[in-house]
């Protein structure tokens, strides 16, 4: 081969290289595109936890774009009733506007029985966040439940497989977990158990925010600076401290988070009562 | 600028230090968040220990009372050059499934061996897991310098003992890295004064000359059919492209049904296309939708593709439960789901020895790693390993759990 042919090679190569690559984002799709109709493939009977946060209003997203807007199963909003009224305000308008089949889950036994976290944080979550999901997935029978947690979100979670079988009572088996390898995800259960799903696994806070300024994807306001305070993670109102910032746009927040020290769950009251109750949790079954 | 990512599975055998690297790799990095180090100062003192790096991999309680790593974890860090995603796994023969599922998620690895102690049944076990899986991008890392004086006769007995291991399997490794993960020693900066004789790069800057995959896709178009929905009154196949081009009005096959049909167009949310490439999930409206179901595979009109029921494969078997022959098993490949037997284990390998411990074997015990003949009940779309990933890699499962994972040579 001659010089020549070496330098066209080179030029035609290099240019395929730019027409074939995917951006990391889009690969970050791809999978949880994949994960999500697998799920629904498998099990028929799902729906999504939508804390409305957004994390999950980002897999909503993914979940309009995988069922091409005609999502086939419900969208469950687990409401302590201490959310902040953002929440609830885009939570109607998005409902309406995307069309979906929201199921609305509250323990209106134990909020009646005066539930709230001055209880006890780990009570009040367990109550009325991973008590009143048990009833539903036992009211609808759902077998997998699709939900939008990180692995760098919290040590914890970084354990978590895509696929992740729970038993009857909810218990996550974390020191025994089945092997899931390349994309051949666990498909079977025994009857009285259920999946959870987790395409997001993958994705990092940053990557989340990067693809909602992609997709423009819209999200509720708190996560924006007001009088240099913004919320990074969202629940109920009591529970989570915003930090200081002047990030009041997304592109703001990109920049933020590209040299942040502060981790993204600080402001979360249940992640910091001692260093394993998010591990006990989620063994019970929490998100 | 999007800088790319890259995910990296530690490897290696258990106490040779792969947990305490990465939390060393995250401190040097200034990937911690502020109150991370104080909660790890606090626990390792709870525990009566010096500020253990190791915690900030491992996560669980029992994970830190025993001081070993259970489940595989994933840890995020970046450098100047790329976003990484440091995949931790559990050196224990017991763990092996964990470290399997860590390393099935990895573009590259590092195989980390304690310098003084040298090489142990789970460094080479590690090592060939990593090259079935094909994970030839690989650095290996000498760890516990300190615990030699960094001398560089002992590290050379090493690692020509490892470079020999890794020649037999095929590896060739990048980079050879002395370090000490305690001492940070040669993690984010080059240590002349500890080791003269050393002319390579730290380890950080070795993960960052590791270049990723360029995919070249000639390859022939291979869909894998993974489910139908209705939309707005029109039957559309959802799938993923494994490998080459699919294009609008393409004439193809459905396999292993043998059916023709002609891809009328491409469907994907919010946008209109003609043409697209492997590892992209789409949706396909075909000429005849009522061919399509899941697990067949769509490829072009002419292609010679021809389905099996027999065929060889290289598998590693994972569960405690012995493999004994002609037994039966659901086997899974990309979409596809058989049930299968081994029909005959030619050879029957110990993983971490490679020594063949038996020709033409009744049964594969737990890490074992054989060389067999199965028989699928239907026929199957495979190809090598080599050529498409996705089509040449399988499990084998009972009451879907996984057993044994396989590889198609």
């Amino acid at each position: 081969m001659g010089l020549a042919d070496v330098i066209i090679n080179h030029i035609v190569y290099k240019n395929f290289k730019k027409d074939i690559k995917m951006t990391y984002l889009d690969e970050l799709e791809e999978k949880s595109i994949y994960i999500i109709r697998e799920a629904y493939s498998r099990f028929k009977n799902i729906a999504l936890l939508w804390s409305i946060g957004k994390d999950s209003t980002t897999l909503l997203w993914l979940i309009r774009k995988a069922f091409f807007d005609q999502i086939p199963f419900p969208i469950i909003h687990i409401d302590t009733s201490f959310k902040f009224k953002e929440i609830y305000e885009f939570r109607e308008q998005y409902a309406k506007e995307w069309n979906l089949k929201l199921l609305i889950s509250k323990n209106e036994k134990a909020l009646q029985e005066g539930m709230c976290p001055e209880k006890g944080k780990f009570q009040c979550c367990n109550a009325l966040k991973t008590e009143v999901l048990k009833n539903t997935i036992n009211e609808y029978k759902f077998r997998a439940l699709l939900l939008a947690i990180r692995r760098d979100e919290h040590g914890i979670r970084a354990k978590e497989r895509y696929f992740s079988p729970r038993d009857i009572d909810f218990k996550w088996n974390y020191q025994n977990q089945p092997p899931e390898l390349w994309d051949l995800y666990k498909s079977g259960i025994e009857d009285e158990q259920h999946f959870r799903v987790h395409p997001m696994l993958h994705w990092t806070e940053l990557d989340i925010w990067k693809y909602i300024y992609k997709e423009k994807i819209p999200i509720v306001s708190l996560y924006f600076a007001k009088n240099h305070k913004r919320y990074r993670s969202i629940g109920c109102a009591c529970c989570c401290a915003p930090v200081d910032s002047n990030a009041n746009s997304i592109r703001k927040i990109v920049k933020e988070l590209m040299v942040t020290k502060t981790a993204e769950r600080s402001g979360r009251a249940q992640d910091k009562e001692d260093s394993y109750t998010m591990q006990k949790l989620r063994s019970l079954g929490y998100m | 600028m999007q800088k790319e990512n890259l995910s990296i599975i530690i490897t290696g055998h258990i106490d040779h230090g792969k947990s305490t690297l990465i939390g060393r790799l995250l401190l040097d990095t200034d990937s911690l968040p502020k109150e991370k180090l104080a909660e790890i100062k606090k626990i390792s003192a709870s525990l009566g220990k010096d500020t253990e790096l190791a915690f900030l991999a491992d996560q669980l309680k029992e994970e830190r009372e025993q001081g070993m790593t259970i489940d595989t974890t994933q840890i995020f860090f970046k450098t100047r050059k790329r976003n990484y995603i440091i995949i931790d796994s559990p050196g224990h023969a017991k763990f092996i499934k964990n470290m399997i599922t860590g390393a099935s998620q990895a573009n590259a690895g590092v195989l980390l061996v304690d310098v003084a102690e040298g090489l142990k049944e789970q460094t080479r076990r590690h090592a060939y897991i990593l090259g079935m899986l094909g994970i030839d991008k690989l650095i290996v890392v000498f760890n516990k310098m300190d615990l030699i004086n960094y001398e560089e006769k002992k590290f050379n007995e090493v690692k020509n003992e490892l470079l020999k291991f890794l020649e037999g399997i095929g590896i060739r490794p990048y980079y050879s890295v002395p370090i000490s993960a305690k001492e940070d020693i040669n993690i984010s900066k080059r240590s002349s004064a500890n080791m003269p004789w050393y002319r390579g790069p730290c380890l950080i800057n070795a993960l960052d000359g590791l270049k990723p995959d360029i995919r070249i896709e000639r390859k022939p178009l291979r869909f894998s059919i993974q489910d139908n929905y209705e939309i707005e009154g029109k039957m559309v196949t959802v799938g993923k492209v494994l490998s080459g081009t699919i294009k609008q009005g393409q004439e193809v096959i459905l396999l292993p049904s043998l059916k023709n049909t002609r891809i009328n167009s491409i469907k994907v949310f919010g946008r209109h296309i003609k043409e697209t490439r492997a590892g992209k999930n789409i949706g396909l409206i075909l000429d005849d939708p009522a061919l399509a179901k899941r697990g067949e595979v769509i490829v072009q009109k002419e292609d010679t593709a021809k389905p099996t029921t027999q065929f060889k494969a290289n598998i590693f078997w994972m569960s405690d439960e012995p493999l004994k022959i002609n037994q039966s098993f659901s086997l899974r490949c990309a979409n596809q789901d058989t049930s299968c037997i081994i029909e005959k284990i030619e050879k029957r390998i110990d993983s971490s020895t490679l020594e063949i411990i038996e020709e033409d074997a009744r049964e594969l015990k737990m890490n074992e790693t054989a060389v067999v003949i199965i028989r699928a009940e239907h026929p199957l779309v495979i190809e090598k390993f080599s050529f498409v990933e996705d089509l040449g890699r399988f499990t084998l499962e009972k009451n879907s759990i996984i057993l044994g994972m396989g590889i198609i040579i």
